[in-house]
């Protein structure tokens, strides 16, 4: 398994992040490295193994399905880098 | 004054229940030591003002003669935990400026016991590290030096400015997370205990999430009663962190009687690696007969898929890091990028975490996606957790065999060189967890034990991994190591 460059480019947009052009060359050798180790993961016998789900066996709590907080618009929004009229401001979502 | 930093937990609250000292002479001087202590770049968020605040409300609790263990005991907050109203970044760019409406379950426990918050402590970004050179802050600086050599050396990652806090006395005790080896690798580092308890012995709530099946937060500590006492206080069950066991919490500190006759330490054959320095060697062997000569019986086990463990883990850890940072968006918190005319929403995604994630953090969320994207999922994540099973029962195996607790090395070497390690590929730096990663992997407690000193005149440590939720029987075992292995060297002050 050998990662180009339109594939690290892919990945790159995947992850929502931007890589200029000129720096994939070196993202996708690292990427083959990375990968390259991790294909030692072929040389183990996995049948009928199930996927690990839950490392210590047990049952999640449930709880009654009722609101426990909220009425804290202030506090929610006190954090963003762009808040207005009780809102997050993005740019523009649609064409 | 300068000594009281030097105190233990264990030290310290006797001296301030018997009123030889206040909590806010301690925390006094705490806060000279870091002060003081700037080059070593441990203490990135400093909290004066809520320290002496706590202190003296300990001080009237300790009065009233009904204070918990950790009351009055000054301590250092990594980073990765929420603190209300407190910078929390992760060492992380893309927080920058974040102040949490909330407090974190682990450092409202230690709020609850009366312990007082001395600042935040650096660390790799995200806890993605071994060296603590991802952080946004610029690294933290081992305190400890090879003889007669003024080179500055990594205190390890990702808890690395925990890690040099406590061994460096600016803080009685630290937090810290270990998510690979976090906790583990930076004790081993920086002569300093450090313990990982059991996956769901802490919350998870309010510390900020690398990979969630894996992140554990413990104590980092001077000794191990001290891990005991302070790891007491640290867990509970929470029922906002669906993980967190709702299993009591025993008394730990009790747990150390010293008496280890008749337990069965396991000594894996798979950890003797290739390469290994014959330092590492010797100080496994003769943790061995440390333990022996303590009543302990020694047998050989094997482990035998331990060597997949590190590229299980480079599976795992990505694909559950992409989808825990696929929250930093420049919406809700944090950094958000200065956008050029006509860019929509996907441009402030893709430029605000090219510029709010460092090389490394970035790396790992792209692994990551690649990992999950389809068409890989299986041929990479699933093999992974499959993988991941058979690390589990390895370890099932050897418990049911009777073993008690496993020894091994806590690290490949000692403390490397700042820099040192700049031009090696990223796997390179990932064997550092090579020891660690496994007990992880398996949610099992494992524990770093200060157990000599390498002809550099660095630390070097031991770990013992024990049977799940019996971390008082290991941190008996610890204990019993300590005590054979006498370490008390303790780094000479440069800074």
């Amino acid at each position: 398994m050998s990662i180009d460059e339109g594939t690290a480019a892919k990945v790159a947009k995947l992850a929502r992040i931007k890589v200029e052009d000129d720096a994939l060359p070196a993202l996708a050798e690292e990427f083959n490295t990375i990968l390259g180790f991790i294909e030692q993961l072929n040389e183990v016998d996995v049948d009928g193994v199930e996927p690990m789900t839950s490392v210590t066996p047990m049952k999640l709590k449930r709880r009654e399905d009722v609101v426990t907080d909220g009425d804290q618009q202030d506090k929610v929004l006190a954090n963003a880098p762009d808040a207005r009229e009780g809102f997050f401001a993005v740019p523009k979502v649609v064409e | 004054m300068s000594d009281l930093t030097k105190l233990t937990i264990a030290g310290a609250r006797d001296a301030l229940r018997k009123g030889d000292v206040t909590s806010l002479e301690l925390t006094e001087a705490c806060l000279s030591a870091i002060d003081g202590a700037d080059a070593l770049n441990a203490f990135v968020h400093k909290t004066p003002e809520i320290a002496r605040e706590r202190a003296k409300a300990a001080d009237a609790r300790i009065k009233a003669g009904d204070a918990p263990d950790m009351c009055g005991i000054p301590v250092g907050i990594k980073d990765l935990f929420c603190t209300k109203g407190v910078d929390s970044q992760a060492a992380s760019r893309i927080l920058e400026g974040f102040k949490p409406e909330y407090e974190s379950t682990v450092s409202q426990n230690l709020v609850d016991a009366g312990a007082v918050m001395l600042g935040k402590l650096n660390m790799d970004e995200f806890a993605m590290g071994s060296s603590n050179e991802t952080s946004a802050y610029g690294n933290a600086v081992n305190p400890w030096r090879r003889e007669g050599d003024d080179t500055q050396l990594t205190p390890g990652g990702s808890s690395g400015g925990s890690a040099a806090a406590v061994a460096a006395d600016l803080c009685l005790a630290a937090t810290g997370t270990d998510t690979g080896g976090s906790i583990r690798q930076p004790a081993a580092f920086t002569g300093t205990v450090g313990i990982k308890p059991t996956y769901g012995r802490c919350s998870r709530w309010g510390v900020v999430a690398f990979a969630s099946s894996l992140d554990q937060a413990g104590p980092m500590t001077k000794d191990v009663r001290d891990a005991a006492i302070m790891l007491q206080a640290m867990c509970s069950h929470d029922a906002k962190d669906s993980t967190s066991v709702d299993f009591p919490v025993p008394d730990f500190e009790a747990a150390l009687t010293g008496d280890i006759k008749g337990k069965t330490i396991g000594i894996p054959k798979e950890y003797h690696m290739d390469g290994m320095p014959q330092e590492i060697e010797d100080l496994w062997t003769r943790g061995k007969e440390m333990l022996a000569d303590a009543g302990a019986k020694i047998v050989d086990i094997s482990l035998p898929h331990t060597k997949y463990a590190l590229p299980a883990y480079y599976v795992i850890a990505p694909a559950e890091a992409s989808s825990n940072l696929a929250r930093y968006d420049g919406v809700r918190f944090g950094h958000r990028a200065k956008l050029a005319q006509g860019d929509g929403i996907t441009e402030m995604y893709e430029k605000t975490r090219a510029e709010g994630f460092g090389a490394e953090v970035q790396r790992r969320v792209m692994v990551g996606t690649y990992v999950l994207s389809a068409g890989f999922y299986d041929a990479y994540y699933n093999r992974a957790r499959k993988v991941r099973a058979l690390i589990k029962k390895d370890f099932e195996d050897v418990f049911a065999q009777g073993v008690d607790a496993i020894l091994t090395p806590a690290t490949p070497s000692s403390a490397f060189g700042l820099g040192e390690m700049k031009d090696a590929d990223p796997v390179k730096m990932y064997l550092n967890d090579v020891f660690t990663v496994t007990v992880n992997l398996a949610g099992l407690p494992g524990i770093a034990v200060p157990a000599g000193l390498d002809s550099k005149g660095l630390p070097l440590g031991l770990q013992l991994i024990g049977r799940p939720w019996e971390e008082g029987d290991l941190l008996n075992t610890a204990y019993a190591l300590e005590k054979a292995a006498g370490f008390v060297a303790k780094p000479a002050k440069w800074w």
